[in-house]
């Protein structure tokens, strides 16, 4: 049988035998920047469409959760430098090929945009909420004021921002099984389903509750068809992007993968939903933190097996 | 002007002396390397085909370690070399991520590091280390704009290749074949 055997005197730490230099830290935030993405999107959304009365779970209760999804993200990232000293570099430039540099400039109009957001809705849960000095007074009723701009600002913010976690990844080409374009649609599309489940749960009128278990159902057939064609796309590829197929093919991540992500973290939740739909009685968390944990793992399983899959030279 | 290094596969006998160099004269941190020796054992036995090559940082004409900094601390020098700033480095892994020959490393004190053509020795006309030391004198380093460089003579003369021209780098390490 002919044989190709191929060895490297190379063992540099966190780049071989494979490479792991992106550890936890990253797709936790990607995670947390998807919901968050997700929560602002759909609260824009509704602003700007006008129904802010009806979907009062959307836009003024589920975005108080953002500020801090965001904070912690940030953190994450931080962590994950390994220079750290030197993260005020990211704020020097801006770099028009880097996705990093657009990330890191849409987070910083979307954090603070998203603390005025709560700051504006703070009544919702302090009814007799004071700001106790009159120029935070006048900002208040300044934002207010201008609210329809400030979410049509987030409503495209939030999207870069969801598209932004899947490009981070779709523009390695060095990693064949994040060399795809599907990648950036399938986060955002994760992002939105996990940002329409906090939202549920933090919903108050049952017929926003029933729409959003809609929109949830929609948006999980829409990553399952986004999921397909990915590996489509892989399998009718070059051979580097086959073997990276394979790997959710029967590979090491088939169980993790198909179980946890596809199984667990979107068919189980549809159905539920769907059960929800059909007037059976399901206790609402159970669907949102299934969505959660899908989408969480999604982005763990593919920033560990994006890592591990290299062209073979 | 456009540095390039050509590598004779037929002369390296893979004494990982342009490893070792390397390491001294750009104080590598232990447990490291910028350059590595690879071995490629092809065929159907006792056929067999042995290729050694001398491998480090391509240079790429189109690097993506370059496109994807978000700070611009990766940077093209004159001459087309792609170096680090070690201050403007702030350690993201984007470009570790981002290079298909996993050419790059983080090095301990943060910031990323990878071959720099030994820069330093370069711009006062002297020969990067490993080129310098090679034993067998299997290696050709030199501007590919001056057809009178070592580097272009040998290329006009041999059959060469890049590793993965596939992945769209344009990379300057030239293989002799």
């Amino acid at each position: 049988m002919r044989e190709e055997i191929i060895t490297s005197g190379r063992l540099n730490p966190n780049i071989d035998p494979y490479l792991h230099i992106w550890h936890w830290h990253i797709p936790l935030y990607l995670f947390l920047g998807g919901l968050a993405a997700g929560i602002l999107f759909f609260a824009s959304l509704y602003t700007v469409l006008g129904k802010e009365n009806k979907y009062r779970g959307a836009v003024r209760r589920a975005p108080i959760i953002v500020p801090f999804l965001l904070i912690i993200g940030l953190t994450a990232l931080f962590f994950d430098l390994k220079h750290k000293l030197y993260f005020w570099q990211l704020y020097t430039t801006f770099r028009i090929e880097s996705p990093m540099s657009w990330g890191a400039w849409t987070l910083m109009a979307v954090t603070p945009l998203s603390f005025v957001w709560v700051a504006i809705h703070i009544r919702e849960f302090f009814p007799n909420w004071d700001w106790k000095f009159e120029i935070l007074r006048w900002l208040e009723k300044f934002f207010t004021e201008q609210k329809k701009l400030l979410a049509w600002a987030l409503l495209f913010l939030s999207t870069i921002l969801g598209v932004y976690t899947g490009i981070l990844f779709s523009a390695f080409n060095a990693r064949p099984l994040w060399n795809t374009s599907i990648l950036g649609p399938l986060f955002l599309t994760s992002g939105l389903s996990a940002g329409s489940a906090v939202i549920i749960l933090f919903s108050q009128r049952h017929k926003e509750r029933i729409n959003f278990a809609k929109i949830d159902i929609m948006l999980i057939g829409i990553e399952l068809f986004l999921i397909i064609h990915m590996f489509m796309g892989f399998l009718a590829s070059t051979e580097v992007q086959i073997e990276a197929a394979n790997m959710f093919l029967g590979g090491q991540y088939t169980a993790p993968f198909w179980i946890f992500v596809v199984i667990i973290g979107m068919i189980l939740p549809a159905v539920l939903e769907f059960l929800e739909l059909r007037k059976f009685h399901v206790p609402v968390i159970i669907p949102v933190v299934l969505v959660l944990f899908g989408s969480l793992m999604l982005r763990f399983i593919f920033a560990y097996a994006g890592q591990m899959s290299r062209w073979l030279y | 002007m456009r540095y390039a290094m050509a590598i004779d596969t037929k002369k390296c006998v893979g004494c990982s002396d342009c490893v070792v160099a390397c390491q001294t004269e750009n104080n590598v941190p232990i447990g490291y390397c910028r350059d590595w020796i690879v071995e490629v054992t092809d065929g159907t036995y006792p056929q067999l085909e042995i290729e050694i090559r001398s491998e480090r940082c391509n240079h790429c004409d189109n690097s993506p370690c370059v496109r994807c900094c978000p700070t611009g601390a990766s940077h093209y020098e004159p001459g087309g070399i792609v170096t680090v700033t070690h201050n403007e480095c702030i350690g993201c892994g984007a470009c570790i991520n981002s290079c298909p020959y996993d050419a790059r490393y983080s090095h301990p004190e943060g910031y990323v590091d990878k071959c720099t053509f030994c820069i330093h020795r370069v711009n006062k006309g002297q020969q990067p280390a490993c080129v310098a030391v090679c034993p067998t004198k299997c290696m050709y380093f030199g501007d590919l704009d001056d057809p009178n460089s070592e580097v272009s003579r040998i290329l006009k003369k041999r059959k060469y290749k890049t590793l993965i021209p596939e992945a769209g780098t344009k990379p300057h390490v030239y293989y002799l074949i």
